[in-house]
């Protein structure tokens, strides 16, 4: 903040409660990245270790919302502190959610043992990369308090978009070819939903550095094609 | 009798008489101009906020780093246990700035319990060690291809001895000797990427005419089989001479006109060489299909095709343009690649004239 509060230490908590986020998204950051390199060397003690360490996210979100808790109340925040708190902890559940799907990514590795074969399973990384990026990005934005940087962020989560939507017709069509992968396709079909939805997630955590930046909700954004809408002949 | 600013100690105003040296008694801005000093990241720590952090580190992280609680900076669990003390030593932590990119971090205690982050760039050594480890990949790969199908032409050849079966051994023998000689290329390819490669600072003394030796390269391709038909010789008279290394630039003229043969369609090849400046300069040009422009950086790469496929059934090694690119390189010379896709691609090589002696 560009000026200090005249109560120093309430200065101190707010540095705190945003330094408790950003040690939560490196934990998710590093959830996501460990989950498809896993997944990709079918190392299943690599995938284990992830779906350990996500307690450590649950832990660290119950401390942020029990600070959160005590500045309201002591504090009674206003303007600006008051979004910045807020914001700090919406995106504190946001990336528990996140280390979630990451935890669910890697428990799925154990069951893709024999996935080798599956072609579409090489798109994989690549998605994985974009979602990682958006989540990082998103974060930088967070620790920069840079709105801009955030609007950016939800510009790319037409990427990862796109991947899922390719992947979703790849492995349908793979499936239609190979009925024995089904059951391991399907679940890489999980896997590419979970990260899209974490793509979502790193848009909602755009969004809300946007707003506890700005003050303004960021306008809703002209999606691409609704895959899930009736084709029409 | 002392001013009163005095009793107030360190207070006093620096307006009055300022020295240099009170000047630098300001640790902070002190510490600052310091850090400024070094090209590696820097951070300096009061607790966990950063009280000051240099040029390089602001770059990487966004001007907003000072003042800020360094956790917002560093969000890698690694270096998170760093700074609170729950490990110990350097860690790598990578994804700062670029997602390749990989540091090393290090917390260093001062005097007066402030501490300094430091963040050493290691991506290029550990560029340098995944090339190592896809150099042997590729190279026992490339290997074992031609000789997978040397070892199943000759068991089939085992069992085909009957009197009927001559044309098929004839075939099969042609088949397996041209793998062999596959073979063969690409082991001499190798061996002369790492000759070329030892003696890179030793300049080369003899001193050839490349105009000639283009003439010559030239004569032997269109001697070599009728693709030769399509080499278009366009050699000025007169002297282009250079200091170089005759077989090697034999070899690089081979492979240009090589690859402009192989992969420029059925149009012709063209080879100049003229002297501009104070260069010799050779151009090769195809009208083939074109190069992506994306893809032109990675075409020196050892073992990089464009498409593995066609390259794979021309016989190509993939080492080509790797060659070229190191005795270019020992030749002090330039290496161009341009290309437009859908008409052509220019190879231009400059190397310094020199002058009969």
């Amino acid at each position: 903040m560009a000026t200090g509060h005249i109560l120093k230490s309430f200065d101190e908590d707010l540095a705190e409660l945003r330094a408790l986020v950003a040690q939560m998204g490196g934990l998710a950051e590093e959830a996501i990245d460990g989950a498809i390199t896993a997944l990709a060397n079918r190392d299943t003690e690599a995938a284990a270790a992830i779906v350990k360490a996500d307690r450590a996210l649950d832990r660290l979100e119950a401390e942020l919302e029990r600070q959160v808790v005590r500045l309201i109340a002591l504090r009674a925040p206003l303007a600006d502190d008051l979004r910045e708190i807020l914001a700090a902890l919406k995106i504190a559940g946001v990336i528990e959610r996140i280390g979630d799907y990451a935890k669910n990514i890697a428990k799925r590795v154990p069951l893709l043992q024999e996935s080798r074969g599956i072609e579409p399973i090489s798109i994989l990384p690549a998605m994985a990369r974009a979602t990682a990026e958006m989540v990082h990005d998103a974060l930088d934005a967070f620790a920069a308090r840079d709105p801009n940087a955030a609007l950016k962020v939800c510009a790319q989560d037409r990427v990862v978009d796109d991947f899922y939507n390719s992947l979703f017709r790849a492995l349908l069509t793979y499936m239609m070819e190979n009925p024995h992968t089904i059951s391991a396709s399907t679940h890489l079909l999980f896997v590419a939903k979970n990260l899209e939805r974490i793509g979502d997630h790193a848009t909602n955590i755009a969004e809300m550095v946007h707003f506890a930046a700005t003050g303004e909700q960021v306008a809703e954004r002209g999606r691409g094609v609704d895959t899930l809408a009736p084709v029409v002949a | 009798m002392a001013r009163w600013p005095d009793m107030l100690g360190r207070r006093r105003p620096r307006r009055e008489e300022p020295t240099e040296a009170q000047e630098r008694a300001d640790p902070a801005a002190d510490g600052a101009i310091l850090l400024d000093a070094f090209s590696e990241p820097l951070l300096l720590l009061d607790g966990l906020i950063v009280v000051a952090a240099n040029g390089s580190a602001r770059q990487l992280f966004g001007a907003y780093v000072d003042g800020e609680d360094v956790r917002l900076a560093l969000r890698h669990p690694q270096a998170s246990a760093l700074l609170t003390g729950a490990r110990e030593g350097p860690v790598a932590i990578g994804g700062l700035g670029n997602p390749d990119r990989r540091w090393e971090m290090s917390v260093k205690p001062l005097a007066d319990g402030r501490r300094l982050v430091r963040l050493e760039d290691r991506s290029s050594a550990q560029a340098s060690e995944r090339m190592r480890t896809d150099f042997v990949a590729n190279a026992s790969h490339e290997l074992r291809t031609p000789l997978a199908a040397l070892i199943g032409f000759i068991e089939t050849l085992e069992d085909a001895n009957g009197p009927d079966e001559a044309p098929i051994r004839a075939r099969f023998l042609g088949i397996m000797a041209s793998e062999a000689r596959r073979m063969q290329r690409l082991i001499d390819d190798l061996m002369s990427l790492s000759r070329i490669e030892a003696d890179r600072f030793v300049a080369p003394r003899e001193t050839i005419d490349l105009a000639a030796l283009a003439r010559i390269a030239c004569a032997e391709i269109e001697a070599g089989g009728k693709a030769g038909e399509r080499v278009r010789c366009q050699v000025s008279p007169g002297s282009a001479t250079v200091h170089g290394d005759r077989a090697q630039l034999l070899q690089l003229l081979h492979n240009l006109i090589g690859n402009a043969l192989k992969y420029g369609g059925d149009g012709e090849v063209s080879v100049a060489v003229e002297v501009a400046d104070d260069n010799v300069v050779l151009t090769v040009r195809d009208e083939g299909d074109g190069i992506p422009a994306e893809l032109i950086p990675r075409l020196t790469e050892r073992f990089y095709r464009v498409d593995p496929g066609r390259s794979r059934s021309m016989g190509g090694t993939g080492l080509g343009l790797a060659i070229v690119k190191h005795v270019v390189e020992r030749h002090r010379g330039r290496l161009d690649i341009t290309s437009i896709v859908g008409s052509g691609t220019t190879v231009t090589v400059s190397l310094p004239f020199a002058s009969l002696p």
